[in-house]
């Protein structure tokens, strides 16, 4: 085993996003819970968190280009590193996501409650679980988990639409809880971009572990990655 | 584009060990083909049996096919082999007694041909293809070779070669003793040099196979282990022992 110091460095780089990984994990998580307790501490939490994820996407970034930079990686680390730097991206954005999330729960919570046609704590759920294995692929390096990552986005892209159906709906049947019909909607589309994330992430793993560009559809068929 | 260099079922001895254990490689004509691998692993007899140099070490020998041109080059005088295929080494090694003129000249004037003027326009185009022109052109018969900077010696090494106007030019490891200006110059001029030319370099430095071939070997053992695009190797090769070496898990 030769480059000690660098393979050193790629697992420390593996860390930083995986720490970053969590708080954009909990960011999520404290905003769904801010919606289904309706508590606006919980929101004022996720607002709070998000420059800690921003500092930490900016110190991924810089040490990835120092690596880089100064390593001048091949082969299967230099696609770690190339991973590593979008995926930074993608947490990123799922912590402004969560911050939205909690942003229009905080303005549902200024309004009366109302019985909506929507699940959103389910759909949640399902978008979690994404997330979840979309980064344990990434700690294992397991493509088969990425590949089934890949597959449940539609689930998810199907239930945003039946919330915009069934919320459009609600807003022009009854006007008197437009607002909260509209932050619901808005709540789900956050939702499903969250999931667009963890999709990102998981063609990112592929990439990585196998040198595979599924992105966009390329490869329509990810059996066998 | 077409082959330039085919080699089959190559093996190469020294003494009754054998460095190389059956070699298949088509170089492409036209362009830049990086050979790259641990020390020892047989990358320089390799591209030493391509101009029947391996042969000139005591006790060694090879076997097999090596077509340049579609010509085997072991059913033709060495000398001739030589002139199809230029070679440029590691250290630079200019005929230090020799004027910067003659330095390039010398291949020329062994081969028979004397006449002033045209030794003159050769001499001239081969310096300007090796990008030193400019800078000798007004002491080409005042300063020897050994006087001129190892970047500027290096160069006219690879002058030197063009000179008899070679099909093929092997470059073993042809930058490793030069400052990074130096070096950038040589991958430049390989870069030219290819338009004309098919080449081959040995080089220890990854980055710089990456920058200046479009296809690279992987040998390890005496084995050719990979043979791909460039971009293939560096990206994704498809062997491991080629990642190994290649992110330094081994090597």
């Amino acid at each position: 085993m030769t480059r000690i110091r660098f393979h050193q460095e790629l697992e420390d780089l593996k860390h930083r996003i995986l720490e970053m990984a969590g708080m954009a994990e909990q960011a999520i998580d404290l905003a769904v819970q801010a919606y289904t307790q309706r508590d606006l501490a919980l929101c004022r939490r996720v607002l709070a968190n998000e420059s800690a994820i921003n500092r930490a996407e900016r110190e991924v970034d810089e040490f990835a280009v120092d690596l880089l930079a100064m390593q001048q990686p091949m082969a299967v680390d230099l696609r770690f590193i190339l991973a590593v730097i979008k995926i930074n991206a993608d947490l990123e954005r799922v912590g402004d996501q969560a911050v939205n999330i909690a942003q229009r729960v905080m303005n549902m919570i200024s309004h009366p409650v109302f019985d909506l046609p929507v699940d959103i704590p389910a759909m949640a759920g399902r978008v979690r679980a994404m997330v979840r294995d979309a980064l344990k692929s990434f700690i294992e390096g397991d493509t088969e988990l990425a590949r089934h990552v890949l597959e449940a986005d539609d689930e998810i892209d199907r239930l945003n639409h039946e919330a915009f159906s069934a919320l459009s709906t609600t807003m022009q049947t009854k006007p008197d809880c437009a607002v909260q019909a509209l932050d619901a909607l808005s709540i789900a589309r956050n939702l499903e971009r969250v999931a667009d994330h963890a999709t990102n992430i998981a063609e990112d793993v592929i990439f990585w572990v196998r040198g595979a560009d599924v992105r966009h559809g390329a490869g329509q068929t990810t059996a066998g990655i | 584009m077409g082959t330039a260099v085919e080699v089959r079922d190559l093996k190469a001895w020294f003494g009754k060990a054998e460095a190389l254990h059956g070699i298949n490689i088509a170089i492409e004509t036209n362009h830049a083909t990086a050979v790259i691998g641990p020390s020892g692993c047989g990358k320089s007899t390799f591209i030493r049996c391509l101009n029947r140099m391996h042969e000139t070490n005591p006790d060694a020998h090879a076997e097999g096919e090596v077509k340049i041109g579609g010509s085997d080059i072991y059913a033709m005088p060495a000398v001739d082999v030589r002139r199809k295929v230029g070679m440029v080494f590691q250290k630079p090694n200019p005929f230090p007694s020799m004027t910067i003129y003659d330095n390039v000249a010398a291949g020329l004037k062994l081969n028979g041909m004397g006449k002033r003027h045209v030794l003159d326009e050769v001499v001239e185009r081969s310096l300007q293809q090796a990008a030193l022109w400019e800078e000798v052109k007004d002491v080409l018969k005042k300063k020897s070779g050994a006087s001129l900077s190892g970047g500027q010696q290096q160069r006219l090494c690879i002058a030197r070669a063009l000179a008899v106007n070679p099909e093929v030019l092997l470059m073993d490891e042809p930058a490793s003793a030069l400052d990074p200006i130096s070096t950038a110059k040589i991958e430049d001029l390989i870069f030219e040099l290819k338009q004309k030319l098919t080449i081959v370099i040995v080089t220890h430095n990854m980055q710089q196979a990456s920058r200046v071939a479009e296809f690279t070997g992987f040998f390890l053992l005496g084995n050719l282990v990979e043979f791909d695009k460039t971009e293939k190797i560096f990206t994704n090769p498809s062997d491991k022992r080629t990642e190994d070496y290649i992110t330094g898990r081994f090597g």
